[in-house]
């Protein structure tokens, strides 16, 4: 049996997806959180059934592809959880009834009932059942309350087909909602207040300028305390254990090499080694993950908070300018953590053009976590000065490069029309599972790529290739950048990863500018294979190669400029 | 007194009459409960032609400069706040 939840976007689908099978998945306070179908198990009268999170839809007829992906798997279901805002009734109704007239078994859900009390709403939920013949059940997604009782009443279940004008549906609508629903007056909360002044723009915008601040150095300092207290002590341990080890190997061969790196100044080199159990460990462990951790913490809170959709509000004027609308903010925001989500994200835009740009900028000029951590253990150092120019350049790139895109690139980016949701106060047990997922995902995803990646240069090394490109290389890594041959290593090995790419630069001693240039080289130059694959699903072909055009002038001209000026 | 969504007030609240444009432009709104007849209260517009932000039922909105152009409100007698 395949079970369907639907219902509009951020209605706490996942929420009770999760609930059901017991697999995590992504849940957070913005519609289009979900971007595909998301497909898990649960045991329903001693059989298993299958589960899918549809992506939201406000209506059955497709407007957008993430519409056309609910309405078609409409076909392939057997029963329908149909998922409704208990806040929002009016609205929600829209698209229960539309599922009624698809002779599909429907149950209703009505979810958030938490928050219906206190906002002075009332409904009837015996007769909003006998309104609509079939079963409703109200539930609290986020602490599991009545999900107990849907499940048991899953074969209550009921198809209806009749058909209605879309006018007739509203007027129906009307009917039920003055039938089942009371609204007293309800009292503003500080939240609601919080609110209008986070979209008005002369409360707004200081609020903005507030939140990015905090939020970065929140992540550069939690980063740099589990680092200092946490990590570094812990490889503090480790050090003496892969010292005995390179001793036992006789400090030197292949073998050794591999596994500890080579020796640097007769002593193992955590970041300079580059062993498989010396820099594989040490980079994505000890210098990475903290940043990630703090990162991932902090968005995490403004993604569960309700913030992310007003921020895109804020940013909406601008993004338009660059063929965007402000929502993009939450692809560029998704690629500071990683690319891969970042890229996977655009999705939830309108529009090809609009997909392509905001693609292609976050390819271009939004570092990935494990890229900027490294770059805040090279230039930190350097205090504000390296880390503000790097920032700054790849800023400015986005906006040029938006602005351009924008202008010569055919094809109209629609208005904004877009659902905030209210606000809400994150719960510290989801907030936790969130992170723990993408915590996960970093060290079994990214880790292998990191240890691949030492492994490759050792080979590259080895067999005598890294001298050769650099050759080839040469005209445009010491003409134009101003970089030393040897940092050819970085940018091979920067396709596969970026993190052990920025630290392959440390050994060439290079001064404050040189790291600038190519610290944002290896931002621009290329994504990593992981993006890239998910590029080449989202964009096709075509448009990748396009991308990837773009990448290579743009790349060329920042860090040329940026060899002159600096 | 009749105006447009744009044209209204931030604080303001207003019942919507009709609309300015099509039957897709119609649709649109209506996936969001925008239709004639509903009461919303203008929150704020963004500078440089940003979006309008209107309230509805209990969910903000964030509704594109143009398409608030084409969004004919009558505006309540009070109800101004600000
Ligand atoms: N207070 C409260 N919050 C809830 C409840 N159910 C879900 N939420 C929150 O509502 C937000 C949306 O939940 P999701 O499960 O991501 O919603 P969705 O329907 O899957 O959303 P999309 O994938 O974007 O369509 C999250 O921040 C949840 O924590 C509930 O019953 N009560
Ligand atoms: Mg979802």
């Amino acid at each position: 049996m395949k079970i369907l939840l639907m219902g509009n976007p951020n209605v706490g689908k996942s929420a009770i997806f999760s609930r059901l099978t017991g697999i995590d998945v992504m849940i957070s306070n913005y519609p289009g959180t979900t971007i595909e179908l998301k497909k898990g198990k649960m045991k329903l009268d001693g059989e298993t059934a299958e589960v899918i999170d549809v992506p939201g839809t406000y209506s059955l007829d497709p407007a957008s592809r993430a519409e056309e992906v609910a309405v078609d798997m409409l076909q392939e279901g057997d029963l329908v959880i149909n998922v409704v805002d208990a806040t929002n009734l009016e609205r929600n109704l829209n698209l229960t009834l539309a599922l009624l007239e698809r002779n599909i078994p429907v149950i209703t859900v009505l979810n958030f009932w938490d928050e219906i009390r206190h906002l002075g709403i009332h409904i009837d939920v015996k007769k909003l059942e006998s309104c609509l013949d079939i079963p409703v059940v109200p539930v609290v997604a986020v602490t599991g309350e009545g999900i107990k009782t849907l499940v048991s009443r899953l074969h209550e279940a009921k198809a209806h087909q009749k058909r209605y004008s879309e006018e007739e549906r509203w007027e129906n609508i009307g009917k039920i909602i003055r039938e089942v629903q009371q609204i007293t007056l309800k009292k503003h909360t500080l939240l609601e207040m919080l609110e209008d002044l986070s979209v008005q723009p002369l409360t707004g915008i200081p609020i903005m300028f507030s939140v990015l601040i905090v939020v970065f150095w929140t992540v550069r300092i939690v980063g740099e305390t589990m680092i200092a207290y946490l990590f570094d002590p812990l490889f503090a341990l480790y050090l003496p254990l892969v010292t005995d080890l390179s001793r036992m190997l006789g400090g030197g061969g292949v073998i050794h090499d591999i596994l500890l790196g080579t020796l640097i100044a007769g002593q193992i080199d955590f970041i300079q080694s580059m062993g498989l159990l010396t820099t594989g460990l040490y980079v994505p462990l000890a210098m990475v993950l903290p940043y990630v951790v703090a990162f991932y913490l902090v968005l995490g809170i403004l993604e569960d908070s309700g913030y992310l959709p007003r921020l895109a509000t804020l940013v909406d004027a601008i993004f338009h300018r660059l063929g965007m609308h402000g929502l993009a903010i939450i692809p560029m925001l998704l690629g500071l953590g990683c690319n891969v989500p970042g890229a996977l994200s655009t999705r939830i835009l309108e529009g090809r053009k609009q997909r392509f740009i905001a693609a292609t900028l976050m390819a271009i000029a939004v570092p990935c976590m494990a890229q900027t951590a490294m770059v805040f253990a090279l230039l930190g150092p350097y205090g504000i000065k390296g880390l503000g120019i790097f920032f700054m350049t790849l800023f400015a790139v986005w906006l040029t490069l938006g602005f351009l895109l924008n202008r010569f690139l055919g094809g109209e980016t629609p208005e904004t029309f877009m659902e905030i949701p209210p606000y809400r106060i994150p719960y510290p047990a989801s907030l936790g599972k969130k992170l723990w997922m993408r915590i996960r995902s970093f060290l079994t995803e990214a880790v292998p790529f990191v240890l691949l990646g030492v492994l490759i240069v050792n080979i590259l090394y080895v067999f005598g290739i890294i001298g050769w490109i650099g050759e080839i290389a040469a005209p445009v890594i010491v003409g134009i950048f101003g970089l030393p041959k040897e940092a050819v290593a970085a940018l091979i090995v920067g396709f596969l990863r970026k993190d052990v790419a920025v630290g392959m630069l440390l050994p060439l001693g290079l001064d404050m500018e040189q790291l600038i240039v190519a610290s944002v080289v290896l931002t621009m130059y290329f994504p990593c294979v992981a993006t890239f694959v998910v590029l080449f699903k989202e964009l096709g072909a075509r448009d990748l190669l396009k991308a990837t055009a773009i990448m290579i002038v743009t790349t060329l001209l920042t860090g040329g400029i940026l060899n002159a000026l600096l | 007194m009749e105006t447009t969504l744009f044209d209204l007030k931030s604080g303001q609240e207003a019942v919507i009459k009709n609309f300015k444009g099509g039957a897709e432009f119609q649709k649109k709104l209506r996936s969001l409960n925008l239709r004639a007849g509903k009461t919303i209260r203008k929150v704020t517009a963004e500078p440089f032609h940003g979006p309008v932000v209107i309230e509805i039922d209990n969910t903000e909105v964030a509704i594109g400069m143009n398409m608030a152009k084409k969004i004919v409100v009558e505006a309540s007698e009070s109800g101004s706040d600000t």
